[in-house]
């Protein structure tokens, strides 16, 4: 302390004043930080006793409850005396019906664009460009319900519906088809199928081998169908035809029985598809170009044709490059498709996040649930994709 | 002695409660501002509705009109100020306005626990149904298996729930996010019907694109009575309110119209005499002169002017009376006698 002073006291008075604290900027840094570290605190506090508040009779027992009201497209049986866990499966697999829908439909219309974009044909090419421009600079919202609002009034009312025999309707209230009506013995034929399915891989590893022996290969691929449509056909016999159709018929307002898919379903998966797309292309012709030029010299020094050269050179090594950021379209079709709400159609954000909220309160819970679906669905789709990048990866020795 | 004390001021309080009821703090301060304030809704045809000019009418506005010419004898001298449906009730506790009139429906939680109190029944809304007239839907019973058009978070989507679920009734339902893409499903033929509350179903129509087509049910299926509301803690001054709209529902009953409100200032009718003030000192007990429902009726209107000029037949909306209509015409508005 006088040390302190006796030095003050040696320096020459024409000095400047020593700054004061907050004067200096090591000081007023400390200063700020701790004004910032204390509205941060103070936010969170704030937040998390409201929280406390909702929490106090925190529970997932209201899943339990009866939900009591309708929805109206539904995978699984279900109504309005469902519970609201039902609620949440209804939801939940209308939203992987649309996802999934969305994600093959992107994929085959995504690879078809891009490789169009670098087609050596201008008009094609073009045509490309001018759909992936156009098409991904207008929101998504816009493109939902501008299929959505476009659609329906083309379609002809109940009365006056579109057929094709007993078996399709297409009205305004959606496309009717005959359903599945699933006997006791079933099972049986599933389980052709299935094998059938394994019977048929089998198959065509083995017409491999025999083609890389003996240079000859079986008819694998009609093997392959006669299995997978003569073992499920010979056992719905056995099982004594435990499968029925159930046809759709006009009643009053509308068609009762078989399976009605809505208007809305076509419209968002449509407008997911075709928005999705052109991010998919853009990825595709990414991870063509990104292939250097040399492997299609070589190939075509070969003698292979253009669509050889892509199907077996090149695309193969794009790949590797196309794969991690098509996980993450996969990853935002997925959550685009909880736009849905806007034109009514009910997965699990409009249904459950949406009615069974507004009727039950519950919001930490819901809304917490309903995060860790998409939580979920993400982590599933980016494990099997990066599963997928893995096998693919070139495998350097 | 401490009893007597006590007597003498229950007895002083007495004597100046009497006089304490015509002292309204809301209407003292009205007058020195030379105007009122009115919380309306920020655009809602037939109930509180800005022009291009800026002119308010409606029937949520005439009811603040009313009070205005019963103060100030001008239906003009009134300012108003567009609340949302959430900031509403906090506005009117905060005083920033005096009467919160903008289709506010009445309920025990808005009552009892929000420090207001509701002057009245306006308008008896409840959620009904519109459906197109060629479909032969008569009635909510025919509505069976029908495709439902709504909106999604609100009532009147559990309404529906509760509605069918009650008469055994199947449904399917639609639950858009927004008010006007339900619509345009239900105009383009996606739904049988579209609901919504009765008075704004007619509004609706109107947006339709051919409004001559569609019919809206006559049932409703939930009670939904809107109603102005002020502030807790000034009784004199809710019963000015109160008694304002009771003036205009009773002149409707006896007769007395805008236009010959003074003739009717010679009726022999006793009761008529009591509403304008020829007899009895009905204004002054609440803080006005004997003759303050003549303002009002000759500047505003009686109930039923009201109510036919804003949605009524000689509005757009075409609205019937239902039941707005007099107790003793079928409907439910009804008012307690002036005496």
């Amino acid at each position: 302390m006088s040390g302190q002073d006796d030095v003050a006291a040696v320096l020459p008075p024409s000095l400047p004043p020593r700054p004061w604290p907050w004067e200096h900027g090591r000081w007023r840094g400390l200063v700020f930080q701790f004004v910032v570290l204390a509205a941060v605190v103070g936010v969170v506090v704030w937040m998390g006793s409201n929280a406390w508040g909702e929490l106090k009779n925190f529970g997932f027992s209201f899943l339990g409850n009866t939900a009591g009201f309708e929805i109206s497209f539904k995978l699984i049986d279900y109504d309005r005396a469902g519970t609201y866990l039902d609620v949440l499966i209804v939801g939940l697999l209308n939203t992987l019906l649309v996802a999934a829908l969305g994600i093959v439909l992107a994929t085959v219309l995504g690879f078809v664009v891009g490789i169009a974009r670098l087609s050596p044909n201008w008009i094609v090419s073009r045509l490309a460009t001018a759909y992936v421009e156009f098409v991904r600079n207008v929101p998504l919202l816009l493109w939902i319900l501008f299929f959505y609002l476009a659609l329906i009034p083309t379609l002809p009312v109940a009365k006056q519906a579109v057929s094709l025999g007993d078996w399709l309707f297409l009205t305004n209230r959606g496309l009717f088809i005959p359903k599945l009506h699933w006997g006791e013995t079933a099972w049986m034929v599933l389980v052709a199928f299935i094998a059938a399915i394994i019977g048929a891989i089998a198959t065509t590893r083995w017409a491999r081998r025999r083609q890389l022996a003996t240079g000859k290969r079986p008819p694998d691929l009609l093997i392959g169908i006669a299995l997978v449509v003569g073992l499920p056909v010979l056992a719905f016999f056995a099982a004594g035809m435990p499968v029925s159709l159930e046809y759709p018929e006009l009643k009053g307002f509308n068609f009762k029985g078989g399976l009605a898919l809505q208007p809305e379903l076509f419209a968002l998966v449509l407008a997911l598809t075709i928005y999705t797309a052109t991010y998919i292309a853009e990825i595709v012709r990414s991870g063509i170009e990104g292939v250097s030029k040399g492997q299609s010299e070589a190939a075509s020094a070969l003698g292979l044709s253009r669509g050889q050269r892509l199907r077996l050179v090149v695309i193969p090594q794009a790949m590797r490059i196309i794969i991690p950021p098509l996980t993450s379209q996969y990853l935002n079709l997925t959550k685009n498709s909880s736009l849905a709400t806007a034109i009514a159609y009910p997965d699990v954000v409009a249904v459950f996040a949406g009615t069974a909220l507004a009727k039950e309160g519950r919001e930490i819970e819901i809304l917490g649930i309903t995060a860790l679906i998409y939580l979920t669905l993400s982590l599933v789709t980016s494990l099997v994709m990066n599963l997928y990048n893995r096998r693919i990866q070139l495998t350097e020795r | 002695m401490k009893t007597a004390i006590i007597a003498v001021t229950l007895t002083a309080a007495a004597a100046l409660g009497g006089v304490a009821a015509a002292e309204s703090a809301t209407l003292k301060e009205v007058k020195a501002r030379g105007y009122l304030k009115c919380g309306v809704s920020d655009g809602l045809t037939g109930f509180s509705n800005p022009d291009s000019q800026g002119n308010w009418s409606g029937i949520d506005v005439d009811v603040c009109r009313a009070v205005a010419a019963a103060i100030f004898d001008d239906p003009n001298a009134v300012r108003y100020t567009s609340t949302t449906a959430k900031e509403r009730f906090t506005a009117l506790t905060k005083g920033e306005f005096d009467i919160l009139s903008r289709n506010t429906t009445i309920t025990m939680q808005r009552d009892a626990g929000l420090g207001m109190e509701f002057t009245g029944v306006t308008y008896y809304d409840g959620q009904g149904f519109i459906v197109k007239t060629d479909s032969g839907v008569a009635s909510v019973n025919d509505l069976n298996g029908a495709t439902v058009c709504t909106q999604t978070g609100t009532t009147t989507e559990l309404n529906v729930a509760d509605y069918f679920g009650a008469h055994g009734m199947t449904y399917q339902i639609l639950a858009f996010e927004k008010e006007s893409e339900a619509l345009s499903a239900y105009d383009s033929g996606r739904c049988d019907t579209y609901t919504t509350d009765q008075s704004g179903l007619f509004a609706a129509k109107l947006e339709l694109a051919d409004a001559n087509a569609h019919t809206i049910l006559p049932e409703i299926i939930s009670k939904e009575p809107l109603g102005p509301a002020v502030r807790q803690g000034d009784d004199a001054w809710e019963d000015l309110v109160r008694w304002t709209f009771y003036a205009m529902v009773n002149a409707e009953e006896m007769g007395v119209t805008s236009q010959n409100v003074d003739e009717m200032l010679k009726s022999p009718s006793p009761e008529i005499r009591r509403l304008l003030g020829v007899e009895g000192d009905f204004g002054t007990q609440i803080g006005l002169t004997n003759d303050w429902a003549v303002r009002v009726i000759r500047k505003v209107g009686n109930y039923g002017e009201i109510f036919e000029r804003n949605v009524g037949m000689g509005s757009q909306l075409k609205i019937p009376r239902g039941k707005n209509a007099l107790w003793n015409q079928g409907g439910l508005q009804y008012a307690p006698p002036i005496h």
